[in-house]
């Protein structure tokens, strides 16, 4: 038994292995064609430059504080629109016809780039952080309305069945039985939600040139800071990979230990 | 003396996109304080369906289902149920699983986790208290779900196949448990079962149900001395029992087969 494990290990290396390496792959012909002069390093710098660049955003161009500012807001729109999400995917669950008249508009709008409602906002709360939440807000709205839903559609009916014949009221219903027989798949929802409010709140402050990373980045193209830019973006995807692979762990955690 | 229960012409036809099934013919029963009946029949002869329509989980349904007397619709607080699919709350530790009613009636959780403990050994699971059903075996969440209905203290107890997950001498000592608490709360009892011993062993009368749709075929009046136990089984009166029932049990299950049959290879 433990041989077999053990040659199926030589084998195959872990997953986290072979993502690193297909990573170092692809830098290594990046840099190769960068050298060679196959692409123009004004316009994509090799990786080098752009890994040396890093130290300069960390001491001279805020990254640090960029970086706090854009996730705290946005957990703070992944925290409003979960309260927001929660009870609009209750509702859809709870009346039918609504469930089956707008499940799929929700659907829809998860696919659409709603990033681009971005100057609607700005009429309404100005260049400010407000609406940079608002559209995080939006942003994370669909992956919790449609987990919500389905985590409520799917409990099995013989739990229900249970609170039913010990006479639970329907208040009781669902916060004993219902709510955290769904609250896994709500969490994969929450999970979701949260980076697509992370790709919203960097976006708009892209766009509207205001707080955070995507500030950040957008100052650093117009200085012609170009490895700069580069190495913000790559921070913000690094960044959004770990928080991926983070909470996912997190999650797993929590389903294991019930 | 009104009986606890009465089953008065209940019968039951589910309608679904390709038509009716009729799973149950019009039944009549009359269940006294604290009697014990067993119902065994083939599958799919809607068992669950009775069970379900006197504990109020199914609403639509011909005839009348009287507690006391009294006509009820929807569940009533007096009857307990045990479900024949795994029902435990993967969320709750056994003990939380088993305190559930009672947290559900507001008892003080220092009370209702005493009473739970209790209900817990009863079923031979002290120790397992705070482990999650998703670490025990089927058997052991099984009596947890067991474990769980005792503790609401209904006083007409319904159980689809409780046992059906345990093995056999679980089953045996499991019964025996039930039995001694049914005896002591005086508790009216309906039990579900595909096994003729069991029944023959727990109960007063078993009823006998034929092939889809499900009507009574026999009453068999079981005439043992009580208080008893699963000692009881090697006696020459209870092998009578037992072969008798199968007797009738076994046209009525081979129609069953027979179906499936047909189904798998027509
Ligand atoms: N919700 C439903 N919709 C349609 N048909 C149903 C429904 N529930 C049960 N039936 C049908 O009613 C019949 C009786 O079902 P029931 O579950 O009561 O059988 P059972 O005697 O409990 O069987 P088993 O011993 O296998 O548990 C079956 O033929 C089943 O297909
Ligand atoms: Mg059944």
């Amino acid at each position: 038994m433990s041989t077999i494990t053990h040659t199926g290990a030589l084998r195959r290396p872990p997953p986290i292995v072979t993502r690193f390496l297909v990573l170092a792959a692809l830098f290594a012909v990046w840099e190769a064609a960068s050298r060679a002069g196959y692409v123009s390093a004004f316009i994509l710098p090799p990786p080098s430059a752009i890994f040396q660049s890093f130290e300069m955003l960390f001491v001279h161009e805020g990254l640090v504080a960029a970086f706090l500012r854009t996730f705290a807001e946005a957990f703070a729109a992944a925290g409003i629109g979960s309260l927001i999400g929660v009870a609009v995917g209750y509702t859809l669950h709870r009346v039918k016809i609504a469930g089956r008249a707008f499940t799929g508009w929700v659907a829809a709008s998860a696919s659409a780039p709603l990033v681009l409602l971005y100057p609607l906002f700005l009429v309404i709360f100005g260049r400010n952080s407000a609406t940079i939440v608002a559209m995080g807000v939006v942003g994370c709205m669909p992956p919790i309305i449609l987990k919500t839903k389905e985590g409520l559609d799917n409990v099995r009916p013989v739990l229900l069945n249970i609170g039913r014949s010990f006479g639970l009221t329907p208040w009781k219903q669902f916060w004993m039985i219902q709510f955290p027989a769904a609250l896994p798949t709500i969490f994969n929802g929450v999970r979701i939600g949260l980076l697509f409010a992370i790709i919203n709140v960097v976006g708009v402050e892209y766009l509207i040139v205001f707080g955070g990373l995507g500030q950040l980045i957008s100052d650093l193209g117009d200085r012609f800071e170009i490895p700069g830019m580069y190495a913000g973006i790559l921070f913000v995807i690094l960044v959004s990979v770990c928080f991926f692979f983070i909470t996912e762990k997190i999650e797993t955690w929590l389903l294991s230990s019930k | 003396m009104t009986p606890v229960l009465r089953i008065k012409d209940v019968a039951k036809t589910f309608w679904t996109p390709n038509g009716g099934v009729r799973a149950l013919e019009p039944i009549s029963l009359d269940i006294r304080q604290g009697e014990f009946i067993s119902i065994i029949g083939p599958s799919g002869c809607g068992k669950s369906t009775l069970m379900n329509i006197v504990g109020g989980l199914i609403e639509e349904y011909e005839g009348e289902v009287l507690v006391d007397g009294a006509a009820v619709r929807g569940c009533h607080k007096e009857i307990g149920m045990v479900f024949q699919e795994e029902s435990t709350f993967p969320w709750r530790t056994a003990i939380d699983n088993v305190a559930f009613p009672l947290e559900a009636a507001g008892v003080p959780r220092h009370e209702r986790l005493k009473r739970a403990r209790e209900l817990l050994k009863l079923v031979g699971l002290d120790g397992f208290e705070q482990r999650f059903p998703s670490e025990l075996s089927g058997g052991m969440r099984q009596r947890i779900a067991i474990a769980r209905t005792l503790a609401f203290q209904p006083r007409i107890l319904l159980m689809d196949e409780p046992f059906a997950a345990l093995d056999e001498q679980t089953r045996l000592l499991l019964g025996d448990k039930v039995l001694q608490i049914q005896q002591e709360l005086n508790q009216t009892t309906m039990l579900i079962t595909h096994n003729i011993a069991e029944a023959v062993q727990l109960s007063d009368r078993v009823l006998i149900m034929t092939f889809r749709p499900g009507r009574i075929l026999r009453v068999v009046e079981i005439d043992l001395p009580r208080p008893r136990s699963s000692k009881l089984m090697g006696g020459e009166k209870f092998g009578q029992y037992v072969a008798a029932i199968w007797e009738d049990l076994r046209d009525e299950a081979s129609k069953g087969l027979q179906e499936m049959e047909g189904a798998r290879t027509g």
